[in-house]
This record gives structure tokens, sequence and C-alpha cells, in this order.
């Protein structure tokens, strides 16, 4: 199949970018929507031209490095899909493709279609972590966990921290992410140690990196690749009143 | 953590604050629902209620300014929050898909900022009397308000009761939202909740759009006409 892309070419942070067309001829349907970005470049390095930047690493849908939004949606809009794992036969022949990097104040473009996702680590150092003990290594499966409370922590711990949320969120709001990871560590007894301060701090952090404010419009939970719950949030907001409350008594 | 900047300097908090003062302002739209619906009853009904809350004036004026705290923390919060979400994508996207969002939700801004017009005029046409004087001199026979006749001739004008049924459409735009919204901010609205938090959003909203309308809609097509002689 042969394509028509318009894609965001941008040199460094500080250039102010724009949108380059290129054809891409035949293209297997077989192929993921890297590997035809691959092929895309090898034609540009041919020619002695520089290549498209863009993120990925696994590329087997489990890293969350990869970060495209492809015709306005976040890793193309096939359900439960990262970018890496889209593949083109779920384009048509002739179709024209438009590629944009994440677009967010605290996702600052680095060159092409990479971003910079170093707030979100900033939000995990501020709070994604627990104590454990010194000393000898304990046995596996000591600490009693109830299933469902197992089964809602590993559904959160599922997030791979790609950013699509914010990058599908009409605010730019990094709330599915951080209710992710709050919700993850205060879920399980590892996690009850640092349960006030750990919401309280990363959402301040969350905030401090300029993200926007939650409007439930649930674009976040329809792309992410993981499928993290809306639900999340919920539990989030839950669990900051808490520690409000808390800090008070 | 000071408590103070945790609620009115945090997203989170300024959720909490938006969610409590739009839930106060549902039961006031309710109740203030529920007293106009009295038209239809007649003028001695809603001109006695009225007179009742006439008579009361410190609880007249203590749910006036209450109302009008609960207005400005939910307006501020709006509108710093829509600003910092605004500000957290300076780069716009090419291709706008909007995956999943309602188009109510998109626009809540749009819709509260409206409606805001709205109460404002409300205030001027029918507690103010800046748009027509007269209707506030109105008096029944037994020396009341006559808010039944007021409220006949101010809906007697097409543009007048158009812009009402306008900005009720919208207010219940924002509450077909909201009313779920609300939930997820205050940490409620997980699986079954979720659907209970919708089904009682449509509920308020289209309940509210109806009953609030149907006075409007019920004048044009000559509800009190005789009392307009
Ligand atoms: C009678 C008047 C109003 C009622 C009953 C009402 C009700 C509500 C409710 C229940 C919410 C949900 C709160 C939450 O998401 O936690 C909400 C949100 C909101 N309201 Fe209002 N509101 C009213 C007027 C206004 C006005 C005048 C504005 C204009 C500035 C406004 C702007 C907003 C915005 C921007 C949101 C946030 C939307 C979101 O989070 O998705 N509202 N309102
Ligand atoms: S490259 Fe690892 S998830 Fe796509």
């Amino acid at each position: 199949m042969n394509l028509t892309l318009h894609v965001w070419r941008q040199e460094n942070a500080t250039d102010s970018g724009e949108f380059v067309t290129y054809l891409a001829k035949d293209v297997s349907p077989d192929m993921s929507f890297l590997e035809m970005l691959d092929v895309v470049n090898e034609d540009l390095l041919e020619k002695g031209a520089d290549p498209i930047a863009f993120d990925s690493d696994c590329r087997e849908g489990i890293c969350g490095t990869c970060s495209l939004v492809i015709n306005g949606s976040a890793h193309g809009g096939q359900k439960a899909t990262t970018a890496c794992q889209l593949h083109m036969r779920s384009f048509s022949d002739g179709e024209t493709i438009t590629i944009e990097p994440w677009r967010a104040r605290p996702f600052p473009v680095i060159r092409d279609l990479v971003v910079d996702r170093g707030s979100f680590d900033r939000i995990i150092q501020a709070g994604g972590y627990v104590s454990a003990s010194t000393g000898g290594a304990p046995d596996a499966n000591t600490i009693p966990v109830s299933k469902p409370n197992s089964d809602k922590a590993m559904d959160a711990a599922q997030c791979i921290g790609c950013g699509a949320c914010v990058a599908a969120c009409k605010n730019a709001s990094a709330m599915l992410f951080v209710s992710a990871k709050v919700s993850h560590m205060s879920l399980l007894p590892q996690g009850q140690v640092e349960r006030e301060q750990r919401v309280l701090d990363m959402v301040s952090q969350m905030d401090q990196e300029g993200f926007g404010a939650c409007t439930v419009t649930g674009s976040c939970e329809a792309v992410c690749p993981k499928e993290i719950s809306l639900d999340f949030i919920a539990r989030m907001n839950r669990e900051y009143g808490r520690a409000l409350i808390k800090s008070c008594s | 953590m000071n408590l103070f900047t945790a609620i009115f300097h945090s997203t989170l908090g300024k959720k909490y604050l938006m969610a409590i003062t739009g839930l106060l302002l549902i039961f006031f739209v309710i109740g203030h629902m529920i007293g106009n619906l009295q038209i239809f009853l007649g003028p001695e009904s809603i001109n006695a209620y009225g007179a009742f809350l006439k008579s009361k004036p410190a609880l007249l004026w203590g749910a006036r300014l209450g109302l009008l705290a609960t207005v400005a923390v939910h307006i501020w919060s709006a509108i710093t929050l829509s600003a910092k979400n605004r500000a957290a994508r300076p780069v716009t996207y090419k291709v706008n898909r909007s995956v999943a969002a309602s188009y109510a939700s998109r626009t809540m801004i749009w819709s509260g900022l409206i409606v805001l017009a709205f109460i404002i005029y409300h205030l001027l046409h029918f507690t103010v009397g800046a748009v027509n004087p007269e209707l506030l001199a109105l008096r029944d026979e037994a020396g009341r308000h006559d808010i039944y006749l007021m409220v006949i001739q101010g809906f007697s004008h097409p543009l007048v009761s158009g812009f009402y049924l306008l900005s009720m459409a919208l207010l219940c735009s924002h509450l077909s939202h909201g009313t779920s919204s609300l939930f997820q901010s205050l940490g409620f609205r997980s699986g079954q909740q979720k659907i209970w938090a919708n089904r009682l959003a449509l509920l308020l909203a289209w309940g509210i759009f109806l009953g609030n309308s149907s006075i409007p809609l019920a004048i044009l097509m000559g509800f009190g006409k005789e009392a307009l002689k």
C-alpha cells in the first residue's frame, strides 16, 4: 500500500517546527506502524536527509516508550494498543496519515516526535516508592493481600507511563497516570507507610509540573493502551481527601 | 501540608470546591423550580409563596448571600482551573479527535459562562426589576407583589422566553455532565456507582429542563392569558 504522511518535524526544543509531507511507498499491511516509519527513514537516509526522530524501545507494547498521536488520537485509536503494536492493516491504501508528538507543556518536544517525559519521572520521585525493611531477604508471600485488593492493585500497576492519557486529554491532565500510581501502592500493605504523604506529594508535583485538571471527559481511559480505568481517578480523589483529613487530626 | 493550600491551590482541592458548590447549586435549582411550578396552581399560591419568603428577611438575605458566595467559589474554581488547563497545552494538535469525550463535557466552561450571563439577566429581570421596572410594581388584590402576573407578562415576549429556554438547555447540558462528574471529584464514582451517577445526571438534567421550560412554554401557548387583560 501507498500512504501520504504529514509528519511534525522540529530540529530541537527551541525550533518552531512544521509539518512535512512524505510518501510511504510499498508499505506492507503486516508492518507495524513504527516499522513503516523505519522504512520511510531508510529512504530519507539514502537521500541524505535527516530521518524522522521518534521514540521506541520494546516494540511489543510493554515499555511505554512509543508516543505518537496518529490522526488525532494517541497511539492511533485502536483499543488497548500502543503505537508500536498498531499494524498497517488498520489503514487503507492511499490514506493520508497525520503524525504528531504528545502535546503538553510538561512534555516539551526535544526533536520531531520525541518529547521529554521527565515530568512523569519527577512525579514518581515525589512519592512512587515504598519503605522496605533492611536485613535478610524475607520469604516470598509472607504478607497476606486480599484477592480483590491485589486484583485492583495489579490493574493499576498495568500503567506503563507512556503519557497517552495526557496526550489525549483536552486539558493535558496527568490524573490517570498519577491515580494509577497512587492507587497501585495505596491498595497494597507494602504501600501503607507513605500512604498519605504519597498522594499529597505526587499531586503537588503533578500540579507544579503544569498538567491540567480532570474534567471527567473519559478520553484518557479510552486511549490508554493498558485500559486503566477512570475509577482510579475517583480513588485518588478519595485518597487525597483522606490524607487531608488525617493531616488535620 | 497546609490545609488551605491543599484545597485552594491544588487541582484536586479546587475540584472538591467545584463539586461541593455545584451540589449546593443543584439543590437550589431544584428548590427554585419546585417553588416556581406553583404558578400552575394559580395566582394565590405563588403570590403567597413570594410574600412568605419576603416576610423572613433574615432567612432570605442569608440564603441570597450564601448563594452568592457559592456561585463565586464555583466560578472562581472554574475559571482558574480552565486557565490552567488551557496553559497545559500551549501547542494544539493539527488533527483534533475528541475520543470518548461528550459534547457536554467539552463545553462545561461555555455552558457555565452563558448560564452565568443568564443568572445576571434573570436577577435584573425578576428580582431587581431593571429590565422592566413596572413588573416589580404589580400588586394583587391582597396588596402583595403579583408574581403570577409578573411572570405571565415577562414571558409573553417570545424573545425573552426564547432566551430562558436556551439558557435552560445549556444549564441542563452543564448538569448532564456535572452531576456525574461531582461524584468523581469527591471520590465516589467507581464501578456500580458510576452507573447510578450517570443515571442521576440524566434524570436531573431532563427533569430540570422540562420542569423549568414548562413555564415559559405554557405562557407562550396561552396559559394565563386572561390575567393580562
Ligand atoms: C446554577 C448554576 C450552576 C450549577 C447548578 C452548576 C453545577 C455544576 C456541577 C454539579 C459541576 C460538577 C463539579 C465537578 O465536576 O466536580 C459543575 C462543574 C463546572 N461548572 Fe458549574 N454549575 C453552575 C454554574 C456554573 C457557572 C456560572 C459556571 C461558569 C463559570 C460554571 C462552570 C463550571 C465548570 C468549568 C465546571 C467543571 C467542569 C468539569 O469538571 O467537567 N458552572 N457545575
Ligand atoms: S515501544 Fe515499548 S510500548 Fe511501544
